[in-house]
């Protein structure tokens, strides 16, 4: 219905509009005293913080520590979830027997066993990393079965007519036609990692951007909080936009274009 | 074999051949049984053996045991009514300031170009990243974590409905003005009934988000509701509690999504007449 | 090779109920010979084309190809569907090399392959590129490239030029002739074009309508090279309209 032709500069327009409503506000307060300061943090109280730890080091140990266990936990889960998924897909009594399970698990909120993984492996990384490769296995697991199982009918009978045989119509067919759809789901849960990381660190935690943004509410600097969050928001959105990059080049053959 | 044959690949596609109601529910009921049973194996060995303190590893009769006996003590209740509101006004909420707001968004390119942006700026950053700010604005209260929740199934429903309107085909539209519809008539004949599926679509991750938040903030200060059941379990090992909180949790989260596939199947039923 | 249908007959199950989509089917197709399955929606004509090929099997009857019965789908029936089916992550010259690899064809040999059926289908100046760079009518004629290239004995066609618009689609008909010409495979074509049907078969197999049995055949005596205005041309396709649409008013009923 509306098309995006003269959008992005009144978007660029607005996002600035963002940013000085913000320092408006923020600064305006200061001046008439509404609320408490400290609870308003100012642009430029975010960048100082921001910047304060970034010289002495810690946000970089932060964001590293956060980093390196989404990677870990992620690294097995996409791991297991390929392996899986892959013969759920191709092997009918598996599946049927893995659905319903799958079904069973999917509507607890990850972030519920959270505490059980704490009780179960203490307050190190591996619990942390453990709870990271459970919550992001099983969306994983399913999308990647998905995309194996959409393969075009039609793909396989073409290949078969020239000659392929079971063999050649997995390895040829149905992992090229399904990788697409794989990577995607690679993507997704990297994405669900750090959406959840946060909160995983939240409790338990002495180091991450999680703990990072935890102190801030204990000590009571709402700026550390503000500057956790934005990091945070950033490091997502560079990384997505990679793996987009990524993806793009990988299939440069797709119809539709990747979102 | 295993595997499925040429034959079933030519015939079907990797799915397979579909199966009947009865097969299909038939292997639905035995592999959950197998769930059950291998659990409750693995929960008797770990009580036989002792590996390790089986508190870690709770049978499924303790579980439901320790469900019901916080039931029987009428604690049970309190916590599941306590997460529920939360959820509910907080959704609640979302959903109608989601909808208004995209509907309007979609429609009205200057909406859409001031509120897109602040969207599109806060959407990458976790929810989760900033309960400690509403934590710190609004309290440990009620009210903190009901706005936490609104906040954060705020973006995807609106997202969802703005891309319902623009996804709507602009000659439905001219097809309905050339049958003399004015505006009133567009908004409420056309555009609403396709945006429809969209708006419900959203509805329904918003729902299944809003049982993934409010556990993380019912675990740092809260009295009651699920997710404190939960941590508080971790206090004293309460393993059989923490997991039957969390299949509670489960189980409403799968209602809140069955109501509204209800409500899907109803009011889209143009989709699948039969 | 020879294709010869014995009683064929396929149902389908829905909902408990078995409703039959071909009846009774025989059927031969001689060596070199260009057959038409023509008829109304829904009468199965692309259903006995998908069991010839291999990829439905029958309630009843069977299907001999030079003597042995069809078990499944071969690479010595090649098949040609409507809505193209490349492989869209491969180039054009990996989709008509694609049999051969599977062969384990020497890779010179190969290329040399690619190269005289892209030559033969007018596409050789875009070997390297995508499928979804290519328009309809360009991705049928590397269908039929990549389908040729493995020298099946039998081609298989099912309605290939019924997703492409008219002037694109006489224009692959007369290319199809030609290279028929050229390389005299057995063909099997379904089609509810008369005048496709007239213009390309050496007969015409006319079905009914749902349950799908064969109606009539017609023997097309025609030149090699038709001409669609001449009056024998024209003949034909009244002749065939006039059966055919018997049969489309009984499906309208």
């Amino acid at each position: 219905m509306s098309r995006d032709t003269g959008g992005r500069r009144a978007r660029a327009l607005a996002l600035l509009g963002v940013l000085v409503g913000w320092a408006v506000v923020a600064y305006g307060n200061r001046a008439f005293g509404v609320m408490a300061p400290a609870l308003l943090p100012t642009p430029g109280e975010v960048v100082a913080i921001f910047l304060d730890s970034l010289r002495d080091g810690s946000l970089p140990r932060h964001v590293a520590t956060s980093l390196a266990r989404v990677a870990i936990g992620f690294g097995f889960a996409a791991t297991a979830a390929l392996a899986l998924g892959l013969v759920a897909a191709l092997c009918v009594p598996v599946r049927l027997m893995l659905e319903p399970i799958i079904e069973f698990v999917r509507p607890i909120p990850p972030l519920a066993f959270l505490p059980m993984f704490l009780v179960w492996f203490g307050l190190g990384e591996s619990s942390k990393i453990a709870f990271i490769g459970y919550t992001t296995f099983f969306p994983m697991f399913v999308a990647i079965a998905a995309a194996v199982l959409r393969v075009d009918v039609t793909l396989l009978r073409a290949a078969a007519s020239l000659g392929a045989d079971r063999v050649a119509l997995i390895r040829r067919v149905i992992v090229p036609a399904a990788l697409p759809g794989i990577i995607v789901a690679l993507r997704l849960g990297f994405a669900l990692a750090l959406f959840v990381i946060v909160g995983a660190e939240f409790m338990g935690a002495d180091a991450g951007l999680g703990n990072l943004i935890m102190e801030g509410r204990t000590f009571f600097v709402p700026a550390q909080i503000v500057m956790g969050a934005l990091v945070l928001g950033l490091l997502g959105s560079i990384v997505n936009a990679c793996l987009l990059a990524v993806e793009r080049r990988l299939f440069r053959w797709r119809e539709s274009a990747a979102t | 074999m295993l595997l499925s044959g040429v034959a079933d690949l030519m015939e079907w596609g990797v799915r397979g051949a579909s199966r009947t109601h009865r097969v299909a529910l038939a292997w639905r009921v035995g592999a959950l049984a197998a769930f059950v049973a291998l659990w409750s194996l693995a929960g008797g060995i770990v009580e036989a053996t002792r590996p390790f303190n089986p508190l870690f590893l709770p049978a499924p009769w303790i579980v439901v045991g320790a469900l019901v006996d916080l039931a029987r003590k009428g604690q049970l209740w309190i916590h599941v009514v306590a997460t529920l509101e939360r959820v509910v006004v907080g959704f609640g909420a979302a959903a109608v300031v989601a909808i208004a707001l995209g509907l309007l968004a979609g429609q009205v390119r200057g909406v859409r170009n001031i509120v897109e942006p602040v969207v599109e700026l806060l959407r990458p950053i976790p929810p989760l990243a900033v309960l400690p700010l509403f934590i710190v604005w609004v309290g440990i209260g009620e009210a903190s974590k009901v706005g936490f929740i609104t906040y954060a199934t705020f973006f995807p429903m609106f997202v969802t409905t703005v891309h319902g309107v623009a996804q709507i085909d602009g000659r439905l539209l001219r097809a309905a003005q050339s049958l003399g519809a004015r505006r009133r008539h567009l908004f409420f004949r056309v555009i609403l009934p396709a945006a429809l599926p969209d708006v419900l679509t959203g509805l329904r991750l918003g729902v299944a988000l809003s049982f993934f938040v409010i556990v993380i903030s019912e675990f740092v200060g809260a009295e009651n509701g699920l997710g404190y059941l939960i941590n508080d379990g971790r206090n004293f090992f309460l393993v059989p509690q923490m997991l039957g909180a969390a299949l509670l949790l489960g189980l409403l989260g799968y209602a809140g999504n069955a109501l509204v596939r209800l409500l899907e199947r109803r009011v889209l039923r143009w989709q699948h007449p039969r | 090779m020879t294709i010869h249908v014995r009683g064929l007959s396929r149902a389908f199950v829905a909902a408990g109920r078995e409703t039959p989509a071909l009846l009774g089917i025989d059927l031969e197709v001689a060596e070199r010979e260009f057959v038409c399955l023509l008829g109304p929606s829904g009468c199965g004509k692309s259903t006995l084309l998908n069991i010839v090929a291999g990829f439905l099997r029958p309630s009843a009857g069977d299907v001999l190809v030079d003597g042995r019965p069809v078990t499944g789908p071969g690479a010595d029936r090649g098949v040609v569907f409507q809505e193209y089916v490349l492989f869209p992550w491969l180039t054009v010259a990996g989709n008509v090399e694609f049999g051969l690899s599977l062969k384990g064809t020497p890779a010179a040999q190969r290329r040399a392959t690619v190269a005289r059926y892209l030559d033969l289908v007018g596409l050789a100046a875009h070997a390297d590129k995508y499928p979804v760079q290519l328009s309809g009518g360009m991705k049928q004629r590397v269908a039929i490239a990549r389908a040729l290239a493995n020298s099946p004995a039998i081609i298989l066609m099912d309605e290939p030029f019924g997703a492409l618009d008219a002037q694109t689609r006489e224009v692959l008909q007369d290319e199809l002739s030609r290279i028929q010409r050229v390389e005299h495979k057995t063909v099997l074509f379904v089609t509810h074009s008369i005048r496709e049907a007239v213009y390309l078969a050496d007969r015409v197999v006319v079905m009914t309508s749902a349950p799908g049995r064969i109606k009539q055949v017609f023997t097309i005596k025609l030149p090699e090279v038709r001409d669609r205005f001449a009056p024998e041309f024209t003949h034909y396709e009244s002749e065939i309209t006039r059966l055919v649409k018997e049969e489309v008013a009984k499906v309208h009923e």
